[in-house]
């Protein structure tokens, strides 16, 4: 992990290169040279936030890569299947996930690490999945964090309905009421999920019933190999005016921007006028997943021009030019990182091996004589390894 | 005692689920003000309001994940797709989210969607308008599928499934719903998931469901005077399927028909055969024989009545079954 640089003075020529910044401006609060900038609007949503909240926001940066860095490795390691990295979306994670409320429900799709993590999910419990021991983890009602959705966009509608039954819950609730107590949902998915028909259909029932929901796409550029460009000729925000809502394009590697415009479109989806759109726009700094190679398809300049703009390094410029972080905290944050790690590697060595007899419990919530007749059979099948294996157990 | 079709038993249904349970809700194209393509709905919007009773945009996939998001949320939503070719769009939300969504969570969520279906052919319409793919999600874990055949089970089979906790795919015979029969609204103690035998017999079984079942019941009707006692079993659930009650009429007859409009290529009947020739090899005097329909596509309006099961086709299956 980084901890000294500030962004190069270099990053001036490397700003309009990439195609986002080309498609005109972003929502932006902190610049890749850490330095404040206000904002009419949406600098009000994070006026509360002082140097203690600042710092806690960056160690939750600072661990989720950490985190991912040991989740790449315990894969390459031969110790889990697959590994879904989520570097250089840190800002926008930790910053959207930060403006929830406990009682928000959040669908993620399979990326989320750094949002889970502001709701309280435990990193370790999130390797359940990736190790084959689970294909859901953590229990989603404990912190209203769903199971991630392997199928793209197959939870936006989801979150569309359970934003629907949020309306129910409250329809004789006012204004004020909604907007103090009143929940809400943000509906995770990415640049390439947005060409799925079930985004589209998602945000037709939304806008049509004021579903209280925050679509918020992370466009990281790149489908595995698919470039942005192939996913729309224009801005993802834009897209929001043509469902009748509004569409807000914010800088994703600015965590304060991120909080910032993500705190108005819940207050906003909560007091009843309906959703909002955020386009988050990042990059993906490493493969899609573990078993991706994006040498293949992109050039290392273009992954070398997103650098300076790394989510960390301008939080960090910020802090240590501010005088609210200094070499010992960022060395204490590093420190309690690096123990993180050791610890989730542990963990996650403890999981038990799943019993396949146990998968007939969760078929049906009722009796079923399928499941009664086949776990019936297979018991019986296991029970004649006895002898060989003590305890049925192979 | 009350007399009422299909449509109307299945429209009284939802209405008592409506009144019985404030989380109960429906949702779909036209069901509001319209009242249903086939206006299975006709009159609940007007009692129970829009909060319950929702017209929907114009998408499937979007209707069966918005009602998993609503079940989520603690609802117990019904879905009406409008016709059974148009389920497609949907499959995704079905197969892969509505039908896993509790193993996946390892029992920790429950999806308790409904999810009606109008199926089969014989209404002399156009093409994804007859279609019946009961077997296409018979094959995926997760779901229940049931298929009432007279005005007692419709009337009955959807409340039990709206208070079923696990998502139930309700395929309605579309070409039934103007059959009228006599509805008991005292709850029976047969359950949705169970089969019933409709007519007693000892030479053969014939198994139907669904809009095959009144045919069953002409061909047994016209094999009588033949001489032939035939038991018509009505399968009422195609997932689970109740093989105690099959096995138990094939151990009664030595004999079996599985009859349903669906191409018998992959269908339930082969799931029907093969299961009785393990359970039941030396109660059987003959094979298992299926009448279906063909490797096909729905054929055009003009020549459905040459694609469709009817009594002829039955009789000519007894004749069969009775040459060994």
């Amino acid at each position: 992990m980084a901890t000294t640089s500030q962004a190069s003075p270099a990053s001036d020529g490397l700003m309009t290169p990439d195609a986002a910044a080309a498609d005109g401006p972003l929502i932006q609060l902190l610049d890749e040279r850490g330095e404040l900038h206000a904002d009419e609007r949406f600098s009000a949503y994070v006026a509360d936030v002082d140097a203690d909240e600042l710092r806690s926001i960056y160690r939750d940066m600072a661990l989720t890569r950490r985190f991912d860095v040991e989740a790449t490795a315990l894969q390459r390691q031969g110790q889990l299947a697959l590994w879904v990295p989520c570097r250089g979306q840190e800002a926008a994670q930790i910053g959207s996930g930060r403006a929830t409320r406990p009682g928000d429900y959040i669908f993620p799709t399979y990326r989320e690490h750094g949002v889970a993590w502001t709701r309280q999910v435990d990193f370790a419990e999130m390797l359940r999945i990736f190790r084959g021991v689970s294909n859901g983890g953590w229990d989603p009602r404990e912190n209203n964090f769903h199971m991630y959705t392997m199928v793209l966009a197959a939870q936006v509608p989801h979150a569309t309905g359970y934003a629907m039954g949020i309306n129910h819950d409250q329809s004789d609730w006012d204004t004020e009421r909604r907007a103090a107590e009143g929940d809400a949902v943000v509906a995770y998915f990415g640049d390439g999920s947005s060409s799925e028909g079930d985004v589209h259909e998602s945000m037709v029932f939304a806008a049509s019933f004021d579903a209280p929901i925050v679509f918020f796409c992370q466009n990281n550029q790149w489908a595995i190999s698919v470039p942005f460009e192939v996913q729309s000729k224009v801005p993802l925000a834009s897209r929001a005016a043509g469902y009748g809502f509004e569409g807000l394009r914010v800088d994703g590697n600015d965590v304060l921007a991120c909080l910032a415009v993500t705190r108005y479109a819940l207050e906003h989806a909560r007091r009843g006028d309906g959703p909002v759109f955020i386009e988050a726009v990042t990059y993906r700094m490493s493969a899609h997943t573990t078993a991706d190679d994006p040498t293949k398809y992109r050039a290392s300049e273009e992954e070398l021009s997103w650098e300076p703009k790394d989510p960390l390094l301008r939080l960090e410029a910020y802090l240590r030019s501010s005088g609210a972080g200094d070499d010992a905290f960022f060395e204490q944050v590093a420190a309690d990182a690096d123990e993180m790690a050791a610890g989730v590697r542990a963990k996650a060595f403890t999981f038990p091996d799943p019993v396949l007899a146990d998968s007939f419990k969760n078929v049906y919530a009722e009796a079923h004589p399928l499941i009664r007749e086949e776990s019936e059979w297979f018991r019986q099948y296991e029970a004649g390894f006895a002898d060989n294996h003590p305890g049925g157990a192979r | 005692m009350t007399t009422m079709t299909i449509a109307k038993a299945i429209n009284s249904g939802l209405r008592r689920s409506l009144e019985s349970d404030e989380k109960s809700l429906l949702i779909g194209e036209d069901i509001g003000r319209l009242g249903g393509v086939y206006r299975i709905t006709d009159g609940l919007l007007a009692d129970f309001g829009t909060r319950r009773v929702i017209d929907s945009p114009l998408a499937e996939s979007g209707i069966i994940g918005t009602c998993i998001g609503m079940a989520l949320r603690g609802y117990r939503p019904v879905a009406e797709i409008q016709f059974d070719g148009f389920v497609f769009p949907g499959f995704n939300q079905i197969t892969t989210q509505l039908a896993k969504m509790r193993a996946r969570s390892e029992g920790r969520l429950t999806v308790p969607v409904v999810i009606r279906i109008p199926y089969g052919g014989g209404i002399g319409s156009v093409e994804h308008h007859s279609e019946s793919p009961e077997a296409l999600f018979a094959h995926t874990a997760g779901l229940r599928i049931i298929t009432p055949s007279n005005a007692q089970d419709a009337y009955w089979m959807i409340q039990q499934a709206i208070e079923c906790e696990d998502p139930v795919i309700v395929f309605e015979p579309k070409r039934r719903y103007w059959l009228k029969g006599e509805v008991d609204t005292e709850r029976p103690a047969l359950d949705a998931f169970k089969a019933q035998v409709v007519r007693e017999g000892h030479h053969a079984t014939i198994v139907a469901y669904g809009p095959l079942v009144p045919v069953a019941l002409a061909a047994a009707d016209a094999a009588e005077e033949d001489g032939y006692s035939v038991e018509v079993v009505d399968l009422r659930s195609i997932s689970p399927i109740d093989f105690d009650t099959v096995v138990a009429s094939v151990e009664k007859t030595g004999r079996l028909i599985v009859a349903h409009e669906a191409p018998t290529f992959g269908g339930i009947g082969g799931e029907i055969a093969s299961r009785v020739s393990e359970r039941a090899f030396l109660s059987l005097e003959a094979p298992v024989l299926r009448v279906g329909g063909f490797h096909m596509p729905y054929p055009v309006a003009k020549v459905e009545e040459d694609y469709l099961p009817d009594i002829d086709k039955l009789l000519e299956a007894l004749d069969r079954l009775f040459t060994y």
